[in-house]
């Protein structure tokens, strides 16, 4: 059941590996906050969506990995914008346990319509299988290291994009400072939007992700949510390097805590991360600073 | 047939205590709970384990409504202090929880096979249908109770403040209430009334199991309480049996769509829930019973 001591190293890369996975959602998720103030939970049907679709580029088209990755970030992007536009925009005004709920039952739509078209059953990337590299004690799979890298690339265009281009710095300026940012003529509806294309992809990504390790199915996204909000709210919600850190920390928790607990309880990690940071330190390690 | 309406009627008396349970959290003090679904478990479990171990029903029922809001007081102390949204947050988590341990805890809760042969009053002694009867009786006197206790909080100066609290926070703190004592015990009593609920649908049905407690039953709940106007009391038992009649009313329509498989069925079933509850609370954001402004005052 249990896992030994002398494992320790093999669960903190592991951590570290499913950690840095889990950043691309997180981050999806603690963006769309930043700027609109709401959790939205609609990260987990955008990440089935995401890892579906790349399962159809993947399998369906026999594309490589990284277009089908690309399809996926592409795909919960266009849906995001759209469910929001149609769906969470008209309710926001209503405040903020209004658009909260809205999310729970959008994500279960969504979800829906993913089960409406593809069933239950489990299933596989059509990825070759390769054995896993030893560095004296732990070992590393070749498709860890090629995730790590998708993901590692997509959180670093990220923080180029906030960074160095106009609409970057509109986005920061809008999280920073609504009113200050309207008055400075930014268009908050078009924020919005490129938020929400950013935000859903990034989350399509990280379920195709989340996927890759295993195999997908309606509830993929679902499954993860809380682990993703786990890693916003520990790096303290509405920041995006918080979202990094906190990812990184609920992964390598939730691979240690198999010292301790049988495998089915990592999703209990997340909450009980949650519940440790809200009562010790509310705003997060990085605090509510979006950048 | 009378058995299968007596049935309807039983889940309707359920859903309307979960909804008047919600009610009194999300529409008189704007506190969000989306892990009832985790406060109902807590109820069954602790009623179903304690009456399997020898004690009484009544007892077993108590227990489990004080376990929930053990847990619900527990839940709101933690985020107290935050935004909404943190408790959005935690008590989904809280709801997963709950089902990952009542999974997994095979020395417990018998794991994802659930627990069975819980005993229900009279089952031995009465026919099936008496036992049916008698049990509508016993959710409608729960439920009137309830109801009665929820209209009297909700005039009483308590459910003042409390609309204070969701209305604005800091004001009611100027005027020198407790808040977080207020919060704490608004969301003790919501969720004791959930395990209530929680607590009869295991003697009700004799069986539970992790899978009953899944997110979409929040949804349900949420849905009957949108649908008959958030923070109004009559409206939350309106909108649980309009509720209960539509989705008993999908399994009519089940077999008019024969070309969809069982999995396809189900998903059609919560696409309709989740997409009627975004609907409704576009174009008919209070409800059919709107909450009346002042009912403290003047009713």
């Amino acid at each position: 059941m249990a896992a030994a001591f002398s494992d320790v190293p093999q669960l903190i890369l592991n951590g570290l590996m499913s950690g840095a996975i889990l950043t691309v959602p997180a981050i999806g998720l603690t963006a769309i906050y930043a700027v609109l103030r709401f959790p939205n939970f609609a990260v987990a049907s955008h990440a089935t969506i995401g890892a579906f679709a790349g399962y159809l580029a993947n399998v369906a088209l026999g594309w490589s990995l990284v277009p089908s990755a690309l399809v996926a970030f592409l795909a919960a992007g266009a849906v995001g914008v759209a469910s929001d536009w149609v769906v969470l925009r008209p309710l926001r005004p209503a405040g903020l346990i209004t658009a909260t709920i809205a999310s729970v039952a959008l994500t279960i739509a969504l979800e829906n319509f993913v089960r409406l078209g593809f069933g239950n059953q489990l299933r596989d990337y059509d990825l070759p299988i390769l054995r896993d590299w030893r560095f004296g004690g732990v070992r590393v799979g070749p498709q860890q290291l090629e995730d790590l890298a998708i993901a590692a690339v997509a959180v670093a265009t990220l923080f180029g994009f906030l960074r160095c281009t106009r609409i970057g710095k509109a986005m920061r300026a809008v999280a920073d400072n609504p009113m200050l940012a309207a008055i400075k003529g930014i268009d908050a509806d078009l924020i919005a939007v490129l938020v929400n294309f950013v935000a859903m992809g990034l989350a399509g990504l990280g379920g195709m992700l989340i996927g890759l390790d295993t195999s997908i199915d309606p509830l993929t996204g679902f499954r993860a949510l809380l682990a993703v909000f786990a890693a916003a709210v520990v790096g303290g919600l509405g920041s995006i390097p918080g979202a990094v850190v906190g990812a990184l920390a609920v992964g390598v928790a939730e691979e240690l805590s198999l010292l301790v607990l049988p495998p089915d309880y990592r999703t209990v990690v997340g909450f009980l991360a949650i519940l440790l940071v809200l009562t010790l330190r509310p705003r997060g390690i990085l605090g509510a600073r979006a950048y | 047939m009378q058995n299968y309406l007596v049935a309807m009627g039983v889940t309707a008396g359920l859903y309307a205590l979960m909804a008047l349970g919600v009610n009194l959290t999300w529409g008189m003090a704007g506190m969000v709970n989306l892990g009832l679904a985790g406060f109902f478990a807590v109820g069954g479990y602790a009623t179903a384990l304690l009456t399997k171990a020898g004690f009484a029903i009544p007892l077993g029922v108590a227990a489990g409504a004080a376990a929930a809001a053990l847990a619900g007081a527990g839940v709101a102390l933690v985020t107290a202090r935050l935004r909404a949204d943190y408790l959005a947050i935690v008590t989904l988590g809280f709801s997963e929880s709950v089902r990952i341990a009542a999974s997994n805890e095979l020395w417990l809760t018998n794991g994802s096979d659930g627990i069975a042969g819980i005993p229900g009053p009279w089952r031995g002694t009465l026919s099936p249908s008496g036992f049916n009867l008698l049990f509508l009786a016993i959710v409608l006197a729960a439920l009137g109770l309830v109801l009665l206790m929820m209209q009297r909080l909700a005039m009483a100066p308590f459910g003042r403040v409390l609309r204070a609290l969701r209305d604005d926070e800091d004001v009611a703190a100027v005027a020198g209430k407790n808040v977080l004592l207020f919060k704490l015990k608004a969301f003790a009593i919501g969720a004791g009334v959930l395990g209530l609920a929680g607590a009869l649908y295991a003697h009700y049905t004799s069986y539970i199991a992790p899978d009953i407690f899944a997110p979409l039953l929040t949804i349900n709940i949420v849905l009957a309480l949108v649908v008959g106007g958030v923070g109004n009391n009559r409206g939350a038992v309106v909108g649980a049996a309009i509720l209960v009649i539509l989705l008993e009313g999908t399994r009519f329509a089940a077999p008019l769509l024969p070309f969809l498989s069982a999995a396809q069925i189900a998903a059609m079933r919560e696409l309709l829930i989740s997409g009627l509850l975004l609907v409704i609370l576009r174009v008919l954001p209070g409800g059919i019973v709107p909450e009346r402004i002042g009912a403290g005052r003047n009713t």
